[in-house]
């Protein structure tokens, strides 16, 4: 046999696993920072859901047959980045028991249903996310303040709710997203709070800084392109800038870019590599898609928040936007070009 | 006609539409009414008996008239007799309860349109005898019902902790509100065919390895 040799310059690409491990290495980050905020019921939170998730990759590992082989699942760390991303969606004082159905949502719905790792259609987090927002409208909305003194002592009273009970009321523990406040109080939250994440919403929205940071890492080391969270925040600075300049009543660019998920969804979950389009235009107009969606929803919808119906949204129509944004062939001419040149 | 009917009624001709050729969960038929209004056992309960009743009366009308419909106006025949008898079964309804007919709105009048009654009309009433054909509807409506009532006790029991209307669960149960709501319906079919298409996999490997082994068996012989 003929041995073949590589030139000593080819570099190999990375594989799924290591890819993932540093996608894994940047959540972390921001998982700290939602447990040092919220406290033990965060850190259950997180573990809880990721376990959720986790198990069910184990379970439909196990009906498919793939744990035996080298095909299973688990080993690539996507079930794990799902679950952390899903639980860092999650309001702090959410029941422990809804986390684990999240969970088991977001990976037998959103994943192993649509064929597995690479095939489902729409963000699994996210859709996990979506299923609990429709199925506990109450729980998903009831927000606590960061940190309280003793959050490090004690869970919120919600958190350890009995599985398939009505979780306690939040009275005394009560407090409103800036986007909330915004919407329905008109009152607004300081653009730096905002901006470090001193504020009220899911464990692991609040701090753009930090998201940004834990992002501009994936970004640096070439693991996530720019092009998408480059779009979104081109498109929501331009979209609610409109509104901004010809009415003052209407939120700042600067305090929708720092406000909610939208750091969170921009840089993680929109950049799923899955769900997103593969073609360079495709990713802009992708990006803008989310960005003016998430702003119009969050303006004229009925919720305060609405990056996670964009990007769903977009996610839909990914297929649409590759069909209309296939790059040129290399030497390849149009038609059209060819008959004038012919002339 | 070409092919000489088959007259005898067996237990296939009133089992075929509750298993083997279940009008929801094999031929996904009259999708509308099984998403719509299966939000509680009561609605899929009176929804059920309604398109049993229509289903039966119409096919055994088409049954009986089927050498005097003329070929080419057939299909407009066969709404007309299954309007008339979505019409009794709508004035009905109204004088029984006012609540349930509000409760299940449009879609009485829209049994009208349920492809799995035409169907029926089209496939089996128009070419088969008066009793095997009330034989086959019914075993259709009992099948489309029991769909329905499989939907609607999983929507009710997760979507509002309760059977007709009694609370299993108590008053701490927390209600899953996206059972009750439409993307409800879509979960909950998908669930059921999932489990209807597994059970039917699995049945069909253990037939085909024990066909393998009695082969075996032969062949060892």
């Amino acid at each position: 046999m003929i041995e073949l040799r590589t030139s000593p310059h080819m570099k190999a690409s990375l594989s799924l696993p290591q890819i993932m491990r540093h996608v894994v290495y940047a959540i972390i980050p921001i998982c700290l920072f939602a447990v040092y905020q919220f406290g033990i019921s965060a850190l259950a939170l997180i573990i809880v859901v990721t376990l959720s998730c986790l198990l069910t990759e184990l379970l439909f590992n196990n009906l498919s047959n793939k744990s035996t082989s080298k095909k299973n699942s688990l080993s690539d760390y996507t079930a794990l980045i799902t679950g952390l991303l899903l639980a860092l969606t999650l309001p702090p004082g959410f029941p422990l028991w809804m986390g684990a159905i999240a969970g088991f949502i977001a990976i037998a719905m959103g994943k192993t249903l649509f064929g597995g790792l690479g095939f489902n259609l729409f963000n699994p987090a996210l859709l996990g996310r979506a299923f609990v927002q429709a199925a506990f409208p109450v729980a998903i909305t009831s927000w606590t303040p960061a940190g309280l003194t003793e959050r490090f002592t004690q869970f919120i009273p919600s958190s350890l709710t009995l599985p398939f009970t009505i979780p306690v009321s939040m009275d005394g523990f009560s407090g409103a997203t800036p986007l909330a406040l915004q919407k329905f109080e008109a009152t607004n939250t300081p653009v730096s709070n905002l901006f470090m994440g001193f504020t009220s919403g899911s464990i692991g929205e609040t701090s753009t800084l930090l998201i940004l940071l834990c992002g501009a890492y994936l970004i640096v080391r070439g693991i996530m392109g720019w092009r998408i969270p480059l779009a979104i925040i081109i498109a929501v600075i331009l979209t609610s800038g409109i509104f901004f300049i010809f009415d003052k009543s209407y939120p700042s660019p600067f305090f929708m870019l720092t406000s909610g998920g939208l750091m969170l969804g921009a840089l993680f979950m929109a950049t799923d590599p899955v769900s997103a389009p593969v073609t360079p235009a495709g990713m802009w107009i992708f990006g803008l898609l989310i960005g003016v969606m998430t702003i119009i929803i969050r303006l004229f919808g009925g919720l305060p928040e609405g990056i996670m119906y964009a990007i769903l949204f977009a996610n839909a129509s990914v297929p649409l936007i590759e069909a209309v944004s296939q790059p040129r062939k290399f030497g390849f001419v149009k038609e059209k070009v060819k008959k004038k040149e012919a002339q | 006609m070409p092919l000489k009917d088959d007259h005898t009624i067996t237990a296939d001709t009133f089992l075929a539409g509750i298993w083997k050729e279940n009008p929801v969960f094999v031929m996904l038929l009259g999708m509308c009414p099984v998403l719509a209004v299966t939000n509680s056992v009561i609605n899929a309960l009176a929804m059920g008996i309604a398109t049993t009743f229509v289903l039966l009366c119409s096919s055994s009308l088409i049954s009986l008239l089927r050498n005097l419909i003329p070929k080419e106006v057939r299909i407009a025949t066969y709404i007309v007799i299954i309007a008339t008898f979505v019409t009794i079964t709508d004035y009905v309804i109204q004088a029984i309860s006012l609540e349930l007919y509000n409760a299940l709105g449009a879609f009485i009048q829209l049994i009208v349109v349920n492809c799995m009654i035409l169907g029926r009309a089209e496939a089996y009433a128009s070419k088969n005898r008066l009793l095997k054909t009330i034989t086959n509807s019914l075993g259709m409506g009992i099948g489309f019902s029991i769909a329905l009532l499989c939907l609607g006790s999983v929507r009710e029991l997760l979507g509002n902790g309760s059977l007709l209307g009694y609370s299993i669960f108590g008053d701490a149960f927390q209600p899953w509100v996206v059972m009750v709501l439409p993307p409800g319906g879509f979960i909950v079919l998908g669930a059921w065919l999932l489990l209807f298409n597994w059970i039917k996999e699995r049945s069909a490997k253990t037939t085909s390895e024990a066909l393998v082994t009695q082969k075996e068996f032969s062949n060892a012989r």
